[in-house]
């Protein structure tokens, strides 16, 4: 084949920051041609999909309400990709930190416990996360186990695991046998943030994380040392930066992050445990790292971007019948075009005379 | 005590359980000896699943939908090798991303079928040696997916140990630079090492949707794509010790629906749990041992050609 990329030396910012749309660019033209082949006007759909959302004052809320979790496990992964820490897990620490924190609220209930409860249960919920994240971390560090299979894994572990609290020892006695605990205490409800809608504090924390991760990564040696073990491991043991520290440190803050999300869902719009707390927030937080670039504010406005992709995906489900997969192509499709666009952008195709195999 | 027949039975599916495994990671151990880590393994299983069973539902044929779903994990597979190899793009999050879209993708394709049930593959039966007390079945009794990936496990043996492709094809996974310089497609060769995954992956996927569990369920893989990618890891990359790996994990997920079964007064969600702990045993055990041992040198690098 005749063509050859060839990396360009001085990509400029413009250029740089032209993939992400181009990226989108491309998942829309994709949806279309997935909108015509399953029947249905293109521009209806995407009218529905993602117009539709913005402009109604309630769904703008939960907008906001579902980009809360990927941008605040979105931030704790990019601490791991950009050590190149593939934790692909986060989904389970998020379960964990959920069910950690929520064995506060179980035991407090019908407590008069005070307003304690719930920053308690936040900073359970970031431990349970860190923990769950630390084991995939040890079983690397002590014993060169993939990190990418062993945290997958322990999703399915710690899924299993809630499954059996609600359908066991924390089934709500009085819930008609309804796979659910108790509705939680007001003391260990997340504060709404409007008298309508379900915007809740959730968001100021993941905000806040959101700039305690720039500062780290970008102004500090700790986010110094994360980078260069990412992208030069050699050169940072030769700078004596510790790997198995990097290693357990970004899982331990991916795993908080995660905990941390799950907990604030699960105190939050959702009010009790249940077997089935995120639709896959874990997951699509991974698309959210990378099409942010692994910056935290450009995790934001990933974050923001996904989230329509859910709303949007619900909105369809509802007026057109459009399964929800729809929402997992569209997700799918575009973590591949920013991968590509990303090439695209540093490098140019060039024709190249004469055979060049390989 | 369990009579003959019962043992027969669970013995059979246990070889049935295994074979899903085995298929997919016989694949994708072809695609990492070559050099590529595809983390799609998944996703191609699971659009192979959805695919095979639409064209075996609307066909009424078994053998129609299941070159259907070889060909569809064919495809994903390209759009993986189209990143991974051609735009050399990270090899991980490529995999990943591959795996979503396939996610999707199927449960598009199979929502229409959700509910319906097919006629699975028959199990091929040879007389007199079929009723053979305890092991008839298990060997004599079975669809005819387990016996192709037998035959598919023995090709690949001998084909990545004793054949001039085979050498090649190593060659790339262990050095692509040196591979480069004597004039070996580098590329190319590891698209189609990544196109035998696909191709694999989707018959993995079609003998779960066409003759173990013959009805379409979303997200019915339930994460035996990424069972087989640590089976590739626990055989050290090893044809041979695939059987092995995928037979002990069939016993697994068999057994613990047996213990279940029995009502032990073990939670049901312990034992489902089982298999993925045991992937996690598994994984640190071969890990202590070896210490990475028997991985291709240029597993995960990409290549990108300088000249």
């Amino acid at each position: 084949m005749p063509l050859r990329l060839e990396r360009q030396e001085n990509v400029s910012g413009l250029r740089l920051a032209l993939a992400p749309l181009l990226a989108l660019v491309f998942t829309l033209i994709v949806g279309a041609i997935m909108f015509v082949v399953l029947g249905h006007d293109p521009i209806r759909a995407f009218g529905i999909y993602f117009v539709g959302p913005l402009l109604d004052p309630y769904t703008l809320q939960e907008l906001v309400v579902k980009a809360g979790p990927l941008l605040m496990i979105g931030t704790g992964l990019a601490f791991c990709y950009r050590a190149n820490r593939w934790n692909i897990g986060a989904e389970g620490q998020y379960v964990a930190g959920a069910v950690v924190g929520s064995w506060l609220a179980l035991v407090t209930h019908g407590t008069d416990a005070g307003p304690w409860v719930l920053p308690a249960m936040l900073v359970m919920g970031a431990l349970g996360g860190a923990l769950w994240g630390l084991i995939p971390a040890f079983l690397r560090v002590r014993f060169g186990s993939s990190e990418i299979l062993t945290s997958l894994m322990l999703v399915y572990v710690a899924q299993l695991g809630l499954d059996y609290l609600v359908r066991g020892p924390w089934k709500d006695p009085d819930g008609f046998n309804f796979p659910q605990s108790v509705t939680f205490d007001a003391n260990a409800v997340m504060p709404l943030l409007m008298d309508e809608g379900r915007l809740h504090g959730g968001i100021i924390l993941a905000l806040v994380a959101v700039v305690v991760a720039t500062f780290v990564l970008g102004r500090t040696l700790v986010g110094y040392s994360i980078e260069i073990g990412g992208s030069a491991p050699r050169a940072a043991a030769f700078a004596g930066f510790d790997e198995r520290r990097v290693t357990y440190g970004v899982f331990a803050v991916s795993g908080a992050l995660a905990g941390l999300a799950g907990i604030i869902e699960v105190a939050g719009p959702i009010g009790n445990l249940q077997p089935s707390i995120s639709p896959g927030y874990g997951f699509t937080a991974i698309i959210a790292a990378m099409l942010g670039r692994l910056h935290p504010v450009g995790i934001v406005v990933a974050s923001l971007v996904l989230a329509l992709t859910y709303i949007g995906g619900e909105a369809a489900q509802i007026s057109m019948r459009l399964p929800f997969d729809v929402t997992r192509v569209f997700q799918g499709t575009l973590l591949i075009a920013i991968l590509a666009a990303d090439v695209m952008v540093r490098y140019r195709v060039r024709r190249v005379e004469g055979t060049s195999h390989a | 005590m369990l009579d003959a027949a019962i043992l027969g039975a669970v013995l059979a599916s246990i070889v049935a359980a295994a074979t899903t495994l085995l298929l997919a990671s016989l694949g994708e151990l072809v695609a990492e000896r070559a050099g590529t880590l595809n983390l799609g393994v998944e996703g191609m299983m699971i659009v192979g699943a959805a695919v095979g069973y639409a064209t075996a539902y609307g066909t009424g044929s078994l053998l129609l939908g299941t070159l259907a779903a070889i060909l569809a994990g064919m495809a994903l597979s390209l759009v993986f090798a189209g990143l991974a190899i051609w735009l050399a793009t990270n090899q991980v999050a490529s995999g990943l991303a591959t795996t979503i879209l396939g996610l999707g993708v199927a449960g598009l394709i199979g929502a229409p079928f959700v509910g319906t049930r097919l006629d699975g593959a028959p199990a091929l039966k040879v007389p007199g040696l079929t009723d053979l007390p305890v092991i008839g079945q298990m060997l004599f009794g079975q669809d005819a997916f387990v016996y192709a990936s037998l035959v598919l496990l023995a090709a690949v043996t001998y084909g990545l140990a004793r054949t001039r492709v085979g050498l090649v094809l190593r060659a790339v996974g262990e050095s692509h630079a040196a591979a480069h310089a004597l004039g070996h497609p580098v590329r190319r060769i590891r698209t189609l090492a990544v196109m035998f995954g696909g191709a694999c992956a989707g018959l993995a996927g079609a003998h779960l949707s066409l003759a173990y569990t013959p009805f379409w369920a979303s997200d019915m893989t339930a994460g035996r794509g990424w069972i087989a990618l640590a089976l590739v890891v626990f055989s050290a990359w090893k044809p041979l010790w695939l059987l092995a790996g995928a037979y002990l994990f069939g016993a697994v997920s068999i057994l613990q629906l047996h213990v279940q079964g029995f009502g032990l007064g073990i939670p049901s969600q312990l034992l489902s749990a089982l298999p993925y702990l045991a992937t996690i045993v598994a994984l640190v055990a071969i890990s202590a041992l070896k210490r990475g041992q028997g991985a291709p040198a240029s597993l995960g690098v990409p290549f990108v050609p300088d000249r």
